[in-house]
């Protein structure tokens, strides 16, 4: 039975993020032919809508007001459950980013409805589909069912495929007003840590150093393969926690869980908590002096050996390979 | 300052995760706190302080999540709550656990509820924010530092690796994100102490709910490991023939580059 399914997007830096395209493909997928509705708040979104419809979207509610400037809860709460209740709509998708994870549980209970967070696949369709997420640190995946009502999911960056981009397609973007009152909590300032450059959680290729790096300044052969790959960095608790690089950089358990098409692993031993955070990675790459390290269980290709004669090695290949 | 933290008992992540017939076997499985709810009473025990207060450690689950309630009154909570759930007969999920900690906070006048940003068994991260719309409380999550003065508080929060600096004011409820602090170990005094300490189990049907009307509106219809993946493949020679092969298997084989 076809349904109308919103889609909340989301911008970063001024550029809509990638998953919004891939929540789009997801909400066709539970919309079974119904409608699918983009949402877009902040500044510049109304430029950014019409990438939503190229995207699969086939309308897009936009607003532009200062209160949804930046996310706050309670500003995109009250906006959401205005759109909710104007469109009567009967399913709504999130990005699973740091706002997706932070509004959608509290928007769940204020719509009455059940919610499935960091969706990685979706089997079948409509009111039949299944939702397939990890659990236990990504060692385990659990398949779940909306029972009837209201559907609710956050989609994992990087996971389900946005649709191929079509620019014959049209739709209508309406402008909107909300009331938007009782806003409790201010963001004083937003202290960037991220190196800017590639999204981590939305990168295809991840080069990423551990504690084998041994210095800030070991990072530098990591950052020149990435440049030659379009990669993102990357690195593990060990080297957060050495003080080799920001916490920006972290992925694991605690920090980001990144799920790219290539990841590569220099002087990573491969603790739980590291690979909570990416061995869902499509290739992984080990490259580590210990033949002992637990990354090689997870690795599709390994090499034992040291990283500072690896990695300058793979440089000069990826070099003649990408010039060829 | 009436602080409350919520636990969830946890398997063990570290464990070896064995499935039979669409199940987690839990058999001689370790159970623990959930790591992030540590950070939680962690921060607890320094608001208490600070700023004086009783903390009160409050979990939904069964009896055996005593063990861990108890662990929690060792760390440094005054008392503990047990929701009890085996009275309910219709099926629980996230929404469920939302409506029946809402049901008990409602009386209880709390000025902060702190909790661990995600559990590390389901991953979900859904109960604290659900309870924070339930009682209508303001809500801040996956926070790294935290500062009260009075009812002012000033909040650090980890936004994908930015840190956001916010102002808020109490009451508030809170999900504790690593960085926050380092928790502490129960010490032996504080396990002797625990024992005396009170811990109290509120049964399901004593919390004026409705059965049918909180059920679980999701159900799990499977559990699975992951593919097995086949032993990757250490690649020899010498580092240039070790890079060449590299290369070649990630563009013909792998097909990623």
């Amino acid at each position: 039975m076809a349904r109308k399914i919103l889609v909340l997007g989301e911008t970063k830096e001024n550029e809509l993020r990638n998953v919004s395209f891939e929540a789009i493909a997801a909400a066709h997928k539970a919309a079974e032919g119904g409608e699918v509705v983009g949402v877009l708040f902040g500044e510049g979104a109304a430029s950014h809508a019409e990438a939503m419809i190229q995207h699969g979207a086939d309308r897009v509610i936009v607003s532009e007001m200062d209160e949804l400037k930046q996310y706050t809860t309670d500003a995109y709460m009250q906006a959401m459950e205005q759109v909710c209740e104007e469109e009567q709509a009967e399913g709504l998708v999130i990005g699973h980013t740091s706002s997706g994870k932070d509004l959608a549980p509290r928007l769940s209970r204020k719509l009455s409805s059940g919610l499935i967070t960091d969706c990685v696949e979706i089997e079948g369709e409509g009111t039949n589909a299944q939702y397939i997420r990890p659990v236990y640190s990504g060692k385990a995946f659990e398949k779940i069912k909306m029972e009837d009502g209201f559907l609710f999911i956050t989609i994992r960056p990087n996971n389900i495929p946005a649709l191929e981009a079509d620019s014959s397609r049209s739709g209508n973007i309406d402008t909107k007003t909300f009331t938007i009152s009782n806003l409790r909590t201010i963001i004083k300032e937003v202290v960037k840590k991220s190196t800017g450059g590639i999204d981590l959680a939305e990168a295809n290729i991840i080069v990423a150093g551990g504690r084998g790096v041994k210095s800030a300044e070991g990072f530098k052969p990591l950052e020149e393969l990435a440049g030659v790959l379009g990669a993102a960095i990357g690195a593990s608790r060990g080297a957060c926690d050495a003080d080799y690089c920001d916490y920006a950089l972290q992925i694991g358990q605690t920090g980001k869980v990144v799920t790219p098409d290539l990841y590569i692993a220099a002087g990573i031993s491969g603790a739980i908590q590291h690979l909570a955070g990416m061995s869902n990675s499509k290739v992984i790459v080990a490259i580590n002096k210990d033949p002992e390290a637990p990354i090689f269980e997870v690795a599709d290709y390994g090499i034992v050996g040291d990283l500072f004669d690896v990695i300058p090695a793979l440089t000069e290949e990826f070099k003649k390979v990408t010039a060829s | 300052m009436n602080i409350f933290v919520l636990m969830k008992r946890t398997f063990d992540t570290e464990e070896k995760i064995i499935i039979e017939n669409g199940r987690i076997d839990e058999e001689g499985a370790e159970f623990i706190v959930n790591p992030y709810d540590e950070y939680a009473l962690e921060e607890a025990i320094v608001l208490k302080e600070a700023h004086g207060g009783e903390i009160t450690v409050v979990t939904v689950g069964e009896e055996e999540a005593e063990k861990e309630l108890r662990t929690a009154l060792a760390m440094g909570a005054d008392k503990a709550v047990l929701l009890n759930m085996e009275d309910m007969d219709e099926a629980i999920d996230h929404y469920t656990i939302g409506e029946v900690l809402t049901a008990y906070f409602k009386d209880q006048e709390a000025d902060i509820i702190l909790g661990g940003n995600v559990a590390v068994d389901d991953g979900a991260g859904q109960v604290a924010s659900r309870l924070a719309e339930g009682l209508q409380m303001n809500q801040v999550t996956t926070i790294t530092k935290l500062d009260i003065e009075g009812t002012k508080v000033t909040i650090e929060r980890d936004v994908e690796g930015d840190v956001e600096i916010v102002e808020t004011s109490l009451p508030l409820l809170v999900t504790c994100q690593q960085g926050l602090n380092d928790p502490r170990y129960p010490s032996l005094p504080g396990i002797m102490k625990a024992k005396k300490k009170p811990l109290e189990t509120i049964d399901f049907d004593d919390l004026d709910l409705d059965e049918e009307e909180i059920a679980a509106k999701t159900t799990t219809t499977d559990r699975f490991l992951p593919p097995e993946k086949g032993a990757g493949k250490i690649l020899e020679g010498s580092t240039e023939s070790q890079a060449q092969q590299l290369v070649e298997l990630l563009k013909s084989e792998a097909k990623v580059i």
